[in-house]
């Protein structure tokens, strides 16, 4: 059966946009949704999460950084391709109203899930300012989107080549110093900025979510792989989450089970790059 | 060959056929199926320890009512495939129940020759014609009565699903089965072992659901792509099957119990069945399991999950369990495999707490000494702690397998449909459940059971659904 790709776009280095054929799941999802996404027969199953959805072309857009094995070789397909199965829309929607002042923070690859968060909550009437930032310039992905759906939008790299130097907590500590008084804050990206955003909002009792992304298998909660603790309890992220209230959130917990299989991780990445080299020296 | 040139011998008490099995020191190291399976020479001196009583009490002890005597009789006749068929008139599944049933407490517990001797092997004889026929291909089609017009959607694809779609297909209903995962068999695929039941066998009795017109979707996950009452009001289905099975793990809230290494015997086996973990790196997903492994409890998903653990290569693989050898609710013929694969077993025996190193391994975990006092709701005798009695030692895998629920994705979707306080959804005798037109059968409303319960129930349900859209039906605007 399996599910075509559409469309696909490189938007900055190393990360590719799909737009794939999912019909039901396009009629379905909301934003904080995601997919699983098994490319073939040998892949994994890993989550991703809907970037877009356009029910009337039956499809759905993701966003895919390469890192390892199963993101590489997700970014080596082409429209035309066929992934062997897309499974969703998983999770639980993210929870929006109109709160009234909504800062939406994408670290990284983590903007392409903030994104229809950030259009969810200018729908639903709240005042949207967005931060993004990525390591440098050439990283940095979304940004006329995120213009386009936010009222004011913050930029930063971690190496100045484009916006501000620096870290996403510094333009949110100054809308912050500055008294503009969000009511809510979703931010999604790599552990650490979760956490710092984490830490700066907790003092001041700002609502703030975190999408977390453990390791996932069946994402229906059925495995129990997932299992993140947040307020002292397990949580199963496929089903109970993805997005949490992050100052509950164990982030020590998550760091430490992402990184179980790190060798085996780093295994497959080398077995898939000689594989590559062994084709592209076949070809010559 | 006809029968009447075969002289029938009985022989009840003639020694019962052993099962030929790989020997337990190359096993312990492979993947391929442990039971071997009768010779035809076995099969038919089996078949002969059937007396072919008056009145088989055998029969009333199966879930889906196999013409017992009548299929051993097909045997004894040399018509195999005849004695397949006959099985295939009750239970669509026989190469399946033929390897997991739990017949020693089914068919066989009520066995004539059992009251004196030892009772007949009847799952093996299950297994042998079943088999016979698969390696044969020598299917026919059953008959399918005149299409209804009616459709029906199966909710999970799981043994009570399979069943109660080859029989709603074959009274003529249009029949499609939803899975959420991406390959079929629900527990026959990801959490039985292949050692145990052979991928293959489950793909080939789906095929056979597939010729008689049953439509299968993978990667469908109801109560997420869509809910029960879309598949009624949008989707135009006439009925509604629930058979999601035991599929949320339980864990024992100890602390520690979040360290890596420490999975859930669904997870574990996942990755292992599912996902094909043991080709690591040929398929992507890693499964690790180290040198000393500690498997917690005693039920068939805990020894599945032990003797798939052993054959990943570690030293040692301790079950852990809280009650005492007596009270083990695994099959006793999964418990003495495992024991000959070298299994060690540790009753009377609770973890409190497991120890991590820095990057959140598991690396040990602390148990406590059991005894049993008097007898608790379930009718065991209820184990409790020897004060004092906690010791440490290493392991670095733990697999918890203390049991699953149901998984609550449909439950929580589907307004008006009763469930009790432990999420299982609540059905009367026939299947149905609160809400008219909406059925339910196996784990999903049992909590963790049997293949065999569940195809009963399948059973049931198919034809409770059968008698409600060939009568009243639903009532649409």
């Amino acid at each position: 059966m399996g599910n075509l790709i559409l469309e696909t776009s490189a938007i900055a280095e190393g990360i590719c946009r799909f737009i794939i054929d999912a019909p039901r799941i396009a009629k379905k999802r909301k934003a904080g949704n995601f997919v699983i996404v098994r490319a073939n027969e040998y892949a994994e199953r890993i989550p991703l999460t809907i970037v877009d959805s356009d029910p009337d072309r039956g499809s759905i857009t993701v966003i895919v950084q390469s890192a390892g094995k199963s993101t590489r070789l997700l970014n080596s397909l082409h429209a035309g391709d066929e992934l062997a199965d897309v499974a969703g829309p998983l999770g639980h929607p993210t929870l929006i109203e109109n709160f009234g002042t909504a800062v939406c923070i994408g670290g990284g690859v983590g903007t392409a899930e903030v994104l229809p968060i950030a259009r969810a909550a200018k729908a639903a009437g709240n005042e949207v300012i967005s931060i993004i930032g990525a390591r440098s310039q050439s990283l940095l992905i979304l940004e006329a989107e995120m213009r386009e759906t936010s009222d004011e939008l913050y930029i930063v790299t971690d190496d100045g080549s484009y916006g501000r130097k620096g870290l996403v907590v510094d333009p949110l500590g100054d809308l912050i110093f500055e008294g503009r008084d969000p009511s809510v804050i979703y931010a999604i990206g790599p552990i650490p900025m979760m956490r710092a955003v984490a830490e700066l909002t907790e003092p001041y009792n700002i609502k703030t979510f975190v999408s977390l992304n453990p390791v996932m298998i069946d994402g229906t909660g059925m495995c129990g792989g997932c299992r993140v603790v947040v307020d002292g309890k397990t949580r199963f992220a496929c089903v109970d989450g993805p997005e949490f209230d992050a100052h509950q959130v164990d982030f020590n917990t998550l760091i430490l089970r992402n990184r179980a299989y790190a060798d085996e991780e780093r295994l497959s990445l080398e077995r898939f790059e000689t594989e590559q080299v062994v084709r592209f020296e076949g070809l010559v | 060959m006809t029968s009447e040139h075969i002289k029938i011998r009985r022989t009840p008490k003639a020694p019962r056929q052993e099962m030929p099995c790989q020997l337990p020191l190359a096993r312990r190291r492979n993947f391929c199926e442990v039971a071997i399976g009768f010779t035809e020479e076995q099969a038919l001196l089996e078949a002969q320890r059937c007396i072919n009583c008056k009145n088989p009490t055998c029969i009333t002890g199966c879930p889906v009512e196999i013409n017992i005597p009548h299929f051993i009789m097909s045997i004894l006749n040399r018509d195999y495939i005849g004695a397949a068929n006959i099985i295939r008139e009750k239970n669509s599944l026989p190469a399946i129940c033929g390897r997991v049933c739990q017949q020693e407490d089914q068919c066989e517990r009520l066995c004539v020759n059992g009251i004196k001797g030892v009772p007949v092997g009847i799952g093996r004889l299950e297994r042998f014609v079943a088999d016979y026929q698969i390696d044969r291909g020598a299917f026919t089609a059953p008959a399918v009565a005149r299409p209804t017009g009616k459709r029906v959607a199966l909710v999970g694809s799981g043994p009570a699903s399979l069943t109660a779609a080859g029989d709603l297909a074959r009274m003529g209903h249009k029949v499609t089965v939803f899975e959420a995962l991406h390959k079929l068999g629900g527990v026959l695929a990801y959490g039985i072992p292949e050692f145990r039941l052979p991928k293959s066998i489950v793909g080939t009795e789906i095929r056979q659901l597939e010729n008689i017109g049953v439509e299968f979707v993978t990667s469908c996950v109801i109560g997420r792509t869509e809910t029960v009452d879309e598949l009624l009001d949008e989707e135009g289905y006439d009925a509604v099957f629930l058979a999601t099975g035991a599929g949320l793990p339980y864990f024992l809230n100890l602390p520690g119990e979040n360290l890596a290494g420490i999975y859930s015997a669904n997870e574990f086996l996942t990755r292992v069945n599912l996902m094909k973990g043991y080709k690591f790196p040929e398929y992507d997903t890693p499964v690790r399991v180290g040198k000393r492994v500690a498997v917690l409890g005693a039920g068939n998903t805990a020894m599945d999950a032990a003797r798939v653990a052993l054959r990943l290569g570690p030293e040692k693989v301790y079950m852990i369990y809280r009650r005492s050898r007596a009270e083990v609710p695994a099959r006793a013929e999964e418990v003495e495999h495992a024991r000959e694969e070298g299994i060690e077993f540790m009753f009377l025996t609770n973890p409190t707490q497991f120890f991590g190193d820095t990057r959140g391994w598991v690396t040990g975990m602390e148990v406590i000494d059991m005894e049993l006092t008097e007898l608790d709701d379930s009718g065991r005798r209820r184990p409790v702690p020897i004060k004092g009695s906690e010791r440490s030692f290493d392991v670095d895998t733990v697999i918890v397998a203390v049991g699953q629920g149901p998984n609550p994705l449909v439950q929580s979707t589907t307004p008006g449909l009763e469930t009790t306080r432990w999420g299982n959804i609540v059905t009367d005798e026939k299947g149905l459940t609160s809400r008219p037109g909406l059925y339910a059968g196996g784990d999903v409303v049992r909590g963790g059971s049997t293949v065999i319960l569940a195809m009963g129930d399948g059973k049931r349900a198919a034809s409770a659904i059968n008698e409600y859209l060939m009568t009243n039906g639903r009532h649409k605007n």
